[in-house]
């Protein structure tokens, strides 16, 4: 599967521009703010109906208009495919397979799957647990709609189990029948997504370790450690003890949404003690290991966009990496940097096709 | 829109009695209140009287809190339908869609809502007291669980299953799984799942 050409209309800083692509690696080079991520933005559109960075539509159209356009050519299972996305100020955002519209963007979504690496993505190592069990649920509710409505009701059941907590804090009432009921929905669901986490952690772990020894030269040793209260006792037990404690915090302290994935770098956290290289290397491997995946699952290559993801490597680490996503486990490659030349050089030793755009004033031209 | 702008203070007053109603707003409000001021002064009046005395004269069914013209609804009074059955739905309107299937003939247990401390509703803000009462002093042989199927009607469900646990009376709810004349395909993995699940034998037809 790739994208064979892309055509943007009033899309961020582009009037009107079409390219086309290799179905290997595609470089887009130029200085800051010439307009690379927004390239690699409209392709993620393509495959989740919405911008990386914004969900507000209306930010992406070019200032000076009222709509914008993305089209984009695909070749899927060896058939073209078309999807269109268009957008005007103030309408319903429509999108389109082979001309034809969607009911729901769902429907749409999973169809193209992509795998974005952007310098924002280092929340996911130094933000706080939240973020990685956002990484984790995400990637998982993606093929599993099970997990995603696990997901659903069991924070519901949580936000009224918390409600009845705080209820007794302020009014001195527990109603001790219901908050059973939320005890047993809580471990019913709970048990269900504690599994699945687990199941996720088991089998991207190795791989993750695969690319992280790869990227480092086996330089350092890496681990990514799923923790759960759940691990240590089951869910209905860690309830019923803690609901005196919980009736004093006034809000649920036991469960699979206090769950935690530890990055750790020998045996320490990478959060604290790494230098901002390991932890761009280690955001890269994981990142590699979420796409390996998604292959897995949906039998094919999704795209994978790099986006800035040189910046504070060494060049050794650089071409590692160029030489790993080269090779055939990986599909269509979509690349920005700032530095023609480090790129050049790079790309100059491997085999295989890519092309080599230079961005600038608005224009995309190829430079090999 | 400025409410203020309106001509005359009757007619704001009026717009804003009718967008007091549920999925109607100031616009919706205006151009039904216009619409009633050019209508024959009798229709106005058959109008305003028929909600007066619907709110004056209705009452509330004192066995399953359906609505009601008597002390008992007609459904609770009709000597045809089945006292042994008791359908626990969560409002009048799951009555009105149960009755137009035409496939049951019990009576019914109007809940009033479902389970959600969130919005102010714990098991005393419902009708469980009567149920439990009408399955006490009555003679009950099936009581069939019909509310939304989402987690605050589980919820609730678990927790009349819990209240009627002493085993006596069997409890059973509705079935779950694909609608007629669905394309399994295009089914949701959840509905399908539950289906599979809950499958049923199968007598030739
Ligand atoms: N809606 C919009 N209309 C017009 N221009 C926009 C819009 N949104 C973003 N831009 C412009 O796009 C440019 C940023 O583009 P982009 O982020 O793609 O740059 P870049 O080439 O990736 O730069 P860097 O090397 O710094 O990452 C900015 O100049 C910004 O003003
Ligand atoms: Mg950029
Ligand atoms: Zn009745």
């Amino acid at each position: 599967m790739y994208l064979q050409s892309l055509s943007l209309l009033n899309f961020k800083n582009y009037t009107q521009i079409d390219v086309d692509f290799s179905s290997k690696i595609n470089c887009f080079t130029g200085n800051n703010g010439v307009g690379k991520t927004n390239i690699l933005d409209s392709i993620y559109y393509l495959s989740f109906c919405k911008s990386f960075f914004s969900s507000i539509d209306s930010m992406n159209i070019n200032h000076s208009q009222n709509f914008f356009v993305i089209n984009g050519e695909y070749q899927l299972h060896d058939k073209p495919e078309q999807i269109y996305c268009g957008f005007e100020q103030g309408k319903k955002k429509k999108f389109k397979r082979n001309k034809k519209e969607y009911d729901k963007l769902a429907d749409h979504i999973g169809l193209i799957p992509l795998v974005m690496i952007s310098p924002y993505d280092i929340n996911l190592i130094l933000g706080g647990s939240e973020e990685r069990r956002k990484f984790i649920d995400g990637i998982i509710s993606q093929f599993d709609r099970n997990y995603l409505y696990d997901l659903q009701n069991y924070n519901r059941a949580l936000t009224q189990r918390n409600h009845l907590l705080k209820l007794y804090g302020k009014t001195g009432y527990f109603d001790v029948d219901v908050v059973d009921l939320y005890d047993n929905q809580l471990a019913e669901f709970g048990n269900r997504i504690f599994e699945k986490r687990k199941e996720f952690i088991d089998n991207i772990g190795p791989v993750f370790q695969k690319f992280f020894s790869h990227i480092s030269q086996g330089k350092e040793e890496v681990q990514l450690n799923y923790e759960s209260q759940l691990q240590q006792e089951s869910f209905d037990i860690l309830l019923a003890n803690s609901r005196e404690k919980d009736k004093m915090a006034r809000y649920t302290t036991v469960g699979i949404h206090k769950d935690g994935l530890d990055l750790l770098l020998g045996d320490y956290p990478l959060r604290k003690l790494g230098s901002q290289g390991q932890q761009k290397s280690y955001l890269v491997a994981l990142k590699l290991a979420q796409f390996e995946y998604i292959q897995m699952l949906c039998g094919f290559k999704p795209i994978l966009l790099l986006d800035d993801i040189f910046d504070k490597l060494d060049s050794e680490r650089v071409e590692q990496i160029i030489k790993l996503v080269a090779q055939n486990n990986f599909g269509q490659i979509f690349i920005t940097d700032t530095n023609p030349a480090r790129l050049n050089k790079v790309l100059e030793q491997i085999e295989g096709e890519y092309f080599h755009y230079l961005v600038k004033d608005e224009m995309l031209t190829k430079l090999n | 829109m400025d409410l203020h702008q309106l001509p005359s203070r009757l007619l704001e007053n009026a717009v804003n009695e009718f967008s007091k109603l549920p999925g109607i707003g100031k616009k919706t409000a205006l151009r039904l209140v216009l619409h009633i001021l050019h209508q024959p002064k009798e229709d106005t009046l058959a109008f305003s009287h028929a909600i007066e005395k619907m709110k004056n004269d209705i009452k509330i069914c004192k066995k399953c809190h359906n609505i009601s013209e008597e002390e008992l609804c007609s459904i609770c009074s009709n000597p045809n339908r089945d006292e042994s059955l008791i359908c626990v739905v969560e409002s009048i309107k799951e009555i009105i869609a149960i009755e137009s299937t035409s496939q049951y003939k019990g009576l019914y247990h109007v809940l009033g809502g479902r389970i959600s401390p969130m919005d102010g509703i714990g098991p005393k803000e419902l009708n469980m007291e009567t149920l439990e009462n009408r399955i006490k002093n009555e003679e009950i042989s099936e009581v069939i669980l019909a509310l939304s199927t989402n987690m605050e009607g589980d919820t609730t469900n678990f927790y009349i299953y819990r209240r009627l646990a002493d085993g006596k009376v069997p409890i059973t709810t509705l079935a779950r799984g694909i609608s007629v004349g669905d394309e399994l395909e295009y089914t949701d993995e959840i509905t399908l799942g539950k289906s599979l699940i809950n499958r049923i034998p199968y007598h030739g037809k």
